[in-house]
């Protein structure tokens, strides 16, 4: 059997508690100059795509506006069109919300954006249903898990048909004929009446170049990977162990079957941090700095404050867990995932303190967990070339934890080894999206 | 430089492949390639026009009041406008770029966001046609309300004019409020809420961000905004508008209005009307323009290819670049300060105008000679505003 092949995506470092941004190095997460950077950096590392995030409301911890780690995010896809201006064979991911979204305008936007990108777009399907998000939207929020999950899935479908209901020659601009259209049947009608969904209608848009921009599914529960073995072309998946790894990949690859797909027709892409250094021991004490950065002390208290549920501000960071039980009456903090069942959490939390002697600090940069790659340029092509090989993965979701330059040294040092060893390509031999990934 | 009192503001709408239905027949525009739009706006902005507006619909263009029609002969579909517009943002440097989206049936705070996230890609060149959909077929693709027919609107009593009805007030006063949340959200975050203070560990100042706090029958929005203040701090807000109730709802929620009068007479009193509702207001003529010394033959050309008469909202003008020049510096006199140029023909009529028509204008002292500002509000002579919820220290 032949080689199997990494691929790779770049995760935009902005809205995320793992940015740093009191390093000075740190630049803005808001001007265009620092998309820019980060998207071409990206290309001449022959990257498969370029990965945005989405928060729908800026997250709040006591009811007040979180301050303590990096705010201000543009548009997903409107930033995304601007960067096609400014690349040519990256891929362009954008997290567009299902439930916060209608169908025709969002499959028409993503559409706009294949066109306007020559083939590269993409989108991570997120949902979510927040009453705190919902706030900001008509809609509000109201649909439980399950629903989400189904509101989703009729979303996806609807708006595959809206993508695939122009004739792949519909645009005919004879103009000796004068037929613009090839005929009056050339754009079809759709008529989709569903759960959630009661849309009647024709598409603006032509069928774009890749006929449907690729999906992405991010998560890890069971209605998530049901969602993507149905639906999904990339799964975005949190990174654990490589058996954890193999774990996931087998099962998620066995669920294809079932909807009538081949297993090399979903991408498993977990995200994934990393840390370099000329010695292990350098980049070692590089991971070790970085997490301290992006733990710092307010931060370390604001972590212990959604497990506890209450005010810890009086305890000083770099001093022990104070001997306090945790509030479960009422969380404290908005527009995160929910820590499920924060007594647990916080008896394991303390328990290690015990044993490790750790600080609240020590102990918040303990359990948020290091990096998923540290070592030399070698140990991490290396590392991830066998996660791949093992089949723990099909390639990864890189995280940087600097804007703009924290892809910088990924690219210069650890790709060119990864072409060496045969595991990356070495140019794009496709143009679109969907050929990069190899979704046949 | 100063300019002349008389100097005035021009813009092109583009759509498609022009303003006449059979334009796309003399034309090599591919209206659905990066490429032909990149092309546009590098010629506007050769002719250091003001600003671009792109046209956008939530439904297909239609010869119909209200419906898909099963027309193959003139050009079907469009991009989504914001995106195209920022997708044009990075190859120009200069020209105002103003989409136009639908507020009826779109989140406000998706539009208000995307419009804030073309103005930081564009540094601060952004700007906002807001537009209402009354029609029956566009609703369908939301499923969420149900339209009456918009012909059976028009035949009630109250005839013709639109905004007699009930239906179409509403649709009016909920993009006032789609308007008034996005000037909120815009606010929301003060200039120098980031303050990445190392010290106390704080990326925000969290009391320079505000809820927009909107509460209205369509819609609510809590607030702040995902998106720091954009560069021009407001966007520039336009709204094209043929009667009393747009006139009223340009005057409250708009910047820059879009009017279409027939002559300079009735220009005339086109101003007055919106003078009366705003001072501050900044007013725009729309024309149909077939340009060149065989425009009149040109436009009889398109006419016949397409089987009618050209019609528009606006008036219709056949003629030299020289002969514009008249009639735009006549109704400048009248009182409008600026116009929206729509091309018959892309991109010919295009090139006219700001090769042809911005040099005859020049030579009467009447446009600049080069951009005098980095914003679209710069360029429109709009101060950048002060924060509504800045405190005043």
């Amino acid at each position: 059997m032949s080689r199997r092949r990494v691929h790779l995506a770049a995760h935009f470092p902005g809205v995320n508690n793992t940015t740093v941004w009191a390093d000075p190095r740190s630049g803005s997460q808001i001007d265009f100059a620092s998309f820019v950077h980060l998207a071409r950096t990206a290309e001449r590392g022959t990257f498969d795509f370029f990965f945005l995030a989405e928060g729908l409301r800026l997250r709040e911890l006591k009811g007040r506006v979180h301050d303590l780690d990096v705010a201000g995010r543009p548009e997903s896809l409107t930033v995304l069109s601007a960067l096609a201006a400014v690349t040519e064979r990256l891929g362009l991911a954008g997290t567009v919300n299902a439930t916060f979204n209608e169908p025709y305008e969002l499959a028409r936007r993503l559409a706009t954006l294949d066109h306007l990108s020559d083939g590269r777009a993409a989108w991570n399907v997120v949902t979510t249903s927040d009453a705190f998000t919902g706030e900001n939207f008509r809609r509000g929020g109201y649909l439980d898990r399950a629903d989400r999950y189904r509101r989703a899935a009729e979303f996806v479908r609807l708006a595959g048909e809206l993508w695939e209901s122009w004739a792949p020659d519909a645009v005919a601009a004879d103009r000796a004929s004068g037929r613009f259209l090839r005929d009056a049947d050339a754009v079809g009608e759709v008529r989709f009446h569903g759960e959630h969904f009661d849309v009647e209608g024709r598409s603006t848009v032509p069928r774009s170049p890749q006929g449907r921009p690729v999906i992405i599914q991010a998560g890890d529960s069971d209605e998530g990977r049901e969602f993507a073995a149905a639906h999904a072309d990339v799964i975005f998946t949190p990174h654990g162990s490589l058996e954890d790894g193999r774990r996931f990949y087998a099962d998620v690859k066995r669920r294809l079957s079932r909807h009538g797909r081949r297993p090399d027709q979903l991408k498993i892409m977990p995200g994934a941090t990393f840390a370099l250094g000329d010695t292990e021991e350098e980049a070692a004490a590089n991971a070790a700095a970085i997490r301290r950065a992006q733990v710092g002390p307010q931060t370390a208290i604001a972590f212990l404050e959604q497990v506890w549920g209450r005010d810890m501000s009086a305890y000083d960071p770099e001093g022990p867990l104070p001997d306090v039980e945790p509030d479960l009456s009422g969380g404290v903090s908005q527009g995160r995932v929910a820590i499920k069942d924060r007594a647990a959490v916080a008896a394991k939390w303390r328990a290690l303190a015990e044993e490790k002697h750790l600080s609240i600090r020590e102990l918040v940069i303990e359990v948020t967990g290091r990096q998923t790659f540290v070592g030399t340029p070698e140990t991490v092509a290396r590392q991830i070339d066998e996660h791949v090989q093992a089949e723990a993965a099909d390639g990864f979701i890189l995280v940087p934890h600097l804007t703009p330059s924290g892809l910088d040294d990924f690219v210069d040092r650890v790709v060119p080894i990864l072409r060496e060893r045969g595991a990356f390509r070495t140019h794009y031999t496709g143009s679109t999206l969907r050929e990069h990934l190899e979704l046949t | 430089m100063t300019l002349h009192l008389a100097a005035l503001h021009l813009a092109v709408a583009l759509d498609g492949a022009g303003w006449h239905p059979a334009a796309w027949r003399e034309s090599a525009a591919d209206v659905f390639s990066a490429r032909y739009w990149a092309g546009l706006v590098a010629e506007a902005e050769r002719g250091l026009l003001d600003f671009v507006t792109i046209e956008d619909a939530l439904g297909l263009q239609s010869t119909l009041t209200d419906g898909a029609d099963d027309r193959a002969n003139q050009v079907r579909g469009r991009f989504d406008a914001v995106l195209l517009a920022a997708r044009l943002a990075p190859l120009t440097s200069h020209v105002g770029l103003v989409p136009t989206a639908t507020t009826t049936h779109t989140e406000p705070f998706h539009v208000a966001v995307g419009i804030a996230t073309l103005d930081h890609v564009s540094g601060g060149r952004a700007g906002w046609r807001p537009q209402v959909s009354a029609r029956s077929f566009e609703a369908r693709h939301f499923g969420r309300r149900a339209f009456p027919p918009l012909e059976e609107v028009l035949n009630r009593p109250g005839g013709a004019d639109l905004s007699a009805h009930p239906h179409v007030r509403e649709l009016f006063a909920e993009a006032a409020d789609a308007v008034e949340v996005a000037r909120r959200l815009w606010d929301s975050w003060e200039d120098d809420a980031e303050i990445r203070d190392v010290a106390t560990g704080r990326f925000l100042d969290r009391d320079k961000l505000h809820y927009a706090d909107f509460a209205g029958p369509f819609f609510s929005v809590k607030g702040p905004s995902i998106t720091p203040r954009p560069p021009q701090g407001q966007p520039v807000v336009t709204a094209l508008a043929h009667s009393r109730l747009p006139y009223e709802f340009a005057a409250a929620s708009a910047d820059v209005v879009y009017v279409t009068p027939h002559s300079a007479e009735h220009a005339r009193a086109v101003v007055e009307e919106v003078r009366g509702l705003s001072a501050d207001l900044r007013i725009f003529a729309d024309l149909v323009v077939f340009l060149g010394t065989d425009a009149a033959r040109r436009k009889a050309r398109l006419d016949e290819l397409d089987g009618a008469e050209l019609v528009s909202d606006a008036a219709i003008f056949t003629g030299t670049p020289a002969e514009l020049a008249d009639v735009l510096l006549e109704w400048r006199r009248a009182g409008v300060e600026g116009f929206r140029l729509r091309p018959g023909a892309l991109p010919y009529d295009l090139e006219q105008i700001a090769r042809g028509l911005t040099a005859e204008l020049r030579g009467r002292g009447a446009f600049r000679h080069a951009y005098e500002a980095a914003t679209l509000r710069g360029l429109l002579g709009l101060p950048r505003p002060s924060n509504r919820y800045a405190e005043v220290s």
